[in-house]
């Protein structure tokens, strides 16, 4: 089947290796020594590989967004990065304005290895601060220190980066709201022009949540987490940057757009182990473990785990509920019209209003997304 | 030779009881005096023999009763020994009136390593007034933990006979049984009756049988009852045909006919136990009867409760399940009922919390069904300003009105327990708003209080309160005593404003307030978060004393959603979209039926 058309494609590569396994994470990651080529090299060829199946698949379609994700994508030698990039550029029409942003953590760069990424091309950096009070980093097991984010930002403007990103992380055992302010103040010094601010998830299965079934880290709670975004998102505000999606603020014009690909419901293809692709209205994941992906690819097989076809139904159900979290809603045309007469009541509490054609969370009901949802759907 | 039934001399014939707590030997001593008589041979004899239901012998109660036929010689007479079973719990009394009314003699047995127990105490005034010879009994004087000595004594303080005059046996080894028969026979007066009267015989325990029906247990007092002969009830003024009629020995063996003093049992084809109730005289259709025996009472349920399937869908099974349970149990009513908070289910009368319990096990266990059950209620006599009267089983039922009376039942209580815990169980009993009517020392060292106390103190969880208050030595026993006026009112559970039928209660006055605050605090605990505030009110009428409030949820997004986590996302909402079409819904609110359920739980454990 081809899935060639003029549409704009965006592209996610999934690099799997961690220096340490965060206590909290649940994400596709592998600790692994990336100094070693052996441990790059074969899986930054099934990546080229996959490439190949994709330009196959989708013909040489525009890509506007690119980005690495992880992992710890900077623990991959500049190299592989310069083999990747030159692929996609190879195989892809990538736009000369393309966002192409890379997830790195502050202990993992240096002046050089931000100069040798914007010689590759990466123009957008996703930098993991999560917190400025060490005891809140040390629950969190992240390994730099809070002064590292600031050298690591002066540098990436210093090697040319004009987008750069922080991650926060609220809600953590142990953080008070006076360490949690300290933190939104801390990023605001350094001047992003993007912040993402998550609250702790616990996922089963971590070492976290062990932890907190044992008794030994208290569970977060719910009220000190709506309280910590709501600091957030006033002095985020009040230093210009706005949010845009529940999680995310930037200043205008910087608001990420790759991640913008997923929650307008556009098409990705997601190269690496484990990554999901959404393509013509199909979804698809790769196989988890990087050696299994790797052995797919050699033997000149998909390298794909699973697949879904959404119904028409299950469709709209994803843009309301992916729409909901965005700063421009979602399109009223898509409820229903028992759903419409629920909402209105919504609409009057002010948790939600109108804007043309759009239905949008209000701040009061922004925290209440998914509950919405909920309500709303038939 | 031996005697035939249906011809038995009736100064051969021994009508006995075995009046014992549980625990105390009594199917034991049964198992033995089945084979030292020889009806059940060594090789098909197994432990307790006579109790036959599952249930029984695990929990070590006999529900129904059974009468035994034993063939025994004494000094080269023949005798006809007919042991009557009766049941060994509080909730049936009335049951254990109508088998010792049909008996001339019980035999007190009493566990000499614990003593008499006061529902054994209660069933031994039952006897005494019946005018029963009684033949005093140790049981398990094998025991190293028994003291015979001192609990002969106590038994023949009891009794008002001589210490040399317990017997002492044990059940187990058998030693002893065969003297225990000996005296039977000789002390035990036999059955006086008029056998040219018109035939009179009292029922004294009746079950279902699937494949032939009720099996009616009768003791004849005047006259014969006849195979193939017309039968009349005389309470119901129903009449039957005796399709069979015979002895258990301890199998069934048919017979022609019984006579004056022989007990044994009548088949007439009815499927439904209510048709042949315990307590009723059975006389002869053609030549009836002028008066029936005395001391019939119609079956009063004591207690109700809300039964319901945790699964709505079972509703129906619950109705056949209890359709089944009630065509051997003509004491067990029931009807229908709906509750916002559970759903289907029915309101179940019962004659007491044992009853409830079997009743409530047989359920689960005999028709796999899960049931969750609501706070036991008593049956209360409600006037109204208007001077109407309302018989309430169920809080819902209080009237709205203006109430100017309340009457509640109330019971008279005797408890058994070592006399150091005297304090400890008056401080209970006046908790229970119990009024002390008695206390006697039955030794040295044991007391027996008595008390008035309103059955629904009782009902609740008194006998746990007892139990874990006296290291599990005290007992109680109780009987019904009439009604008392009382300052009882209805607490209503409000949630946002919307009464929640299944926790609405009446209480005393007194106790409202920290009834209202426990049920409010265990619904705040259990009920979730919803997107506006909850407020849990404790209300009587429309004043409310209690309020708790459930927060508004403030929190309900997820943080992160990006290109994988998509798919995930869809799935969980899809789930949860589900699980919202099983929550119950109260007004606005959403309540998951696991959380009425733990809050109705926690309320029984909470109590123990």
């Amino acid at each position: 089947m081809s899935l060639a058309c003029s549409q704009p494609v965006s592209l996610y590569v999934h690099i799997p290796w961690c220096r340490v396994r965060c206590g909290y994470c649940d994400f596709n990651t592998y600790v692994a020594d990336t100094s070693d080529p052996g441990v790059t090299s074969p899986y930054v060829c099934a990546l080229l590989r996959e490439m190949d199946l994709a330009a196959r698949r989708i013909g040489r379609r525009r890509v506007e967004t690119v980005y690495f994700g992880g992992g710890t994508p900077t623990l991959m030698p500049l190299a592989d990065y310069a083999r990747i990039m030159a692929a996609v550029r190879d195989r892809f029409d990538l736009s000369p304005d393309a966002e192409v942003t890379t997830e790195a953590n502050p202990e993992t760069v240096a002046p050089d290895v931000l100069e040798g990424l914007r010689n590759c091309g990466i123009n957008r950096l996703s930098m993991g601060m999560q917190s400025a009070a060490p005891h809140v980093l040390a629950t969190l097991d992240r390994a730099h220190t809070p002064g590292r984010v600031t050298q690591a930002v002066a540098w990436a403007r210093t090697a040319g980066f004009e987008d750069v990103s922080l991650d926060l992380i609220y809600g953590t055992p142990g953080e008070s709201m006076a360490d949690w302010g300290q933190s939104v103040d801390a990023a605001l010094a350094l001047e992003p022009d993007h912040l993402s601010a998550y609250s702790l998830i616990v996922e089963e299965g971590t070492p976290m949540a062990r932890r907190m079934a044992a008794g030994q880290l208290p569970y977060p709670d719910e009220d000190d987490l709506a309280d910590k975004y709501l600091v957030a998102d006033e002095r985020f505000a009040a230093a210009g940057l706005e949010w845009y999606e529940v999680s995310n603020w930037a200043r205008p014009g910087h608001e990420c757009r790759h991640n913008m690909v997923y929650w307008r419901g556009g098409d990705w293809w997601g190269l690496g182990a484990g990554a999901h692709s959404h393509l013509a209205g199909r979804r698809w994941w790769n196989h988890r473990r990087p050696l299994t992906y790797e052995a797919a690819l050699e033997g000149g097989q998909s390298p794909a785990a699973g697949s879904e076809h959404p119904t028409a139904e299950q469709t709209r159900v994803e843009m309301i509920m992916l729409g909901i979290r965005l700063s421009e809603g979602f399109d009223a045309a898509l409820l229903t019209s028992t759903e419409t007469a629920r909402v209105e009541a919504y609409v009057a509490a002010g948790q939600m209003r109108r804007r043309g054609d759009r239905l949008i969370c209000a701040k009061q009901g922004r925290l209440l997304a998914d509950g919405i949802v909920r309500e709303i759907l038939d | 030779m031996a005697y035939s039934p249906g011809s038995t001399d009736p100064s051969a014939i021994r009508n006995f009881s075995i009046i014992a707590h549980i625990d105390h030997g009594k199917s034991t001593l049964a198992d033995r005096m089945l084979q030292l008589t020889g009806v059940v041979d060594d090789r098909t004899m197994r432990a307790q023999y006579l109790d036959r239901m599952d249930i029984e012998r695990e929990r070590g109660i006999t529900i129904k009763s059974q009468a035994v036929r034993l063939p025994w010689q004494v000094g080269g007479e023949e005798y006809v020994l007919n042991m009557i079973d009766t049941p060994g719990h509080v909730d049936f009394t009335y049951e254990v009136s109508r088998s010792l009314a049909a008996c001339e003699g019980a035999v007190l047995l009493v566990d000499a390593a614990q003593g008499i127990e006061a529902q054994t105490l209660a069933n031994l005034y039952l006897a005494l007034e019946a005018d029963l010879t009684i033949i005093p009994v140790l049981n398990k004087i094998d025991l190293p933990g028994a003291y015979p000595e001192k609990y002969a004594a106590e038994l023949a303080h009891v009794i008002g006979c001589d210490v040399s005059d317990v017997l002492r046996v044990s059940a187990k080894t058998g030693d002893g049984v065969e003297q225990l028969l000996n005296e039977i026979v000789r002390q035990v007066p036999p059955p006086q009756g008029d056998a040219d009267a018109p035939a009179r015989a009292l029922i004294f325990d009746s079950v279902y049988d699937a494949y032939r029906g009720v099996v009616t247990y009768v003791r004849v007092v005047d006259g014969e009852l006849n195979h193939r002969e017309r039968i009349l009830m005389m309470s119901t003024k129903a009449t039957h045909e005796v399709l069979e009629v015979g002895v258990i020995s301890p199998e069934p063996v048919k017979a022609d006919a019984l006579g004056v003093g022989e007990v044994g049992y009548l088949i007439t084809g009815v499927k439904d136990v209510r048709q042949s109730r315990v307590g009723d005289t059975v006389t002869s259709a053609g030549r009836p009867a002028g008066e029936p025996l005395a001391g019939y009472r119609h079956p009063k349920p004591m207690v109700y409760s809300g039964l319901y399937p945790l699964e709505g869908n079972d509703f129906p099974e619950l109705r056949e399940a209890l359709d089944k349970l009630q065509l051997n149990d003509a004491a067990l009513v029931y009807e229908p009922e709906t509750s916002a908070a559970l759903g289907f289910g029915f309101r179940v009368g019962f004659l007491g919390l044992l009853h409830m319990e079997i009743i409530r096990e047989r359920l689960e266990r005999e028709f796999s069904l899960d049931i969750i059950s609501t706070a036991p209620s008593v049956v209360y006599r409600v006037i109204t300003e208007d001077n109407v009267e309302h018989i309430v089983t169920n809080p819902s039922e209080f009237p709205t009105g203006k109430v100017a009376q309340v009457f509640e039942p109330i019971v008279k209580a005797s408890v058994l327990a070592p006399a150091e815990y005297i304090g400890t169980l008056m401080e209970l009993c006046q908790q229970r708003r119990g009024i002390q009517t008695g206390m006697e020392y039955l030794s040295e060292d044991r007391v027996e209080l008595h008390y008035t106390l309103p059955l629904a103190e009782i009902v609740f969880d008194f006998f746990d309160a007892l139990k874990s208050r006296t290291k599990g030595y005290a007992s109680l026993d109780y009987e019904d005593a009439g009604e008392q006026e009382a300052d009882l009112v209805k607490v209503d559970i409000l949630l946002n404003s919307e009464p929640v039928d299944a926790f609405s209660a009446i209480v005393h006055k007194d106790r409202a307030y920290a009834y209202g605050v426990d049920i409010a605090t265990r619904l705040r605990k259990l009920i979730p978060r919803q997107q506006f505030e909850v407020p849990i009110q404790a209300a009587i009428g429309t004043r409310v004393i209690a309020r708790e409030t459930i927060r508004a949820v403030r929190k309900d997004v997820l943080a992160k959603c990006y290109g994988g986590d998509i798919t995930r996302k869809r799935k969980l909402l899809e789930k949860q979209k589900e699980g919202k079409k099983r929550m119950k819904m109260v007004g606005r609110v959403e309540v998951p039926q696991e959380a009425f359920i733990a809050a109705l739980a926690t309320s029984e454990v909470e109590k123990k």
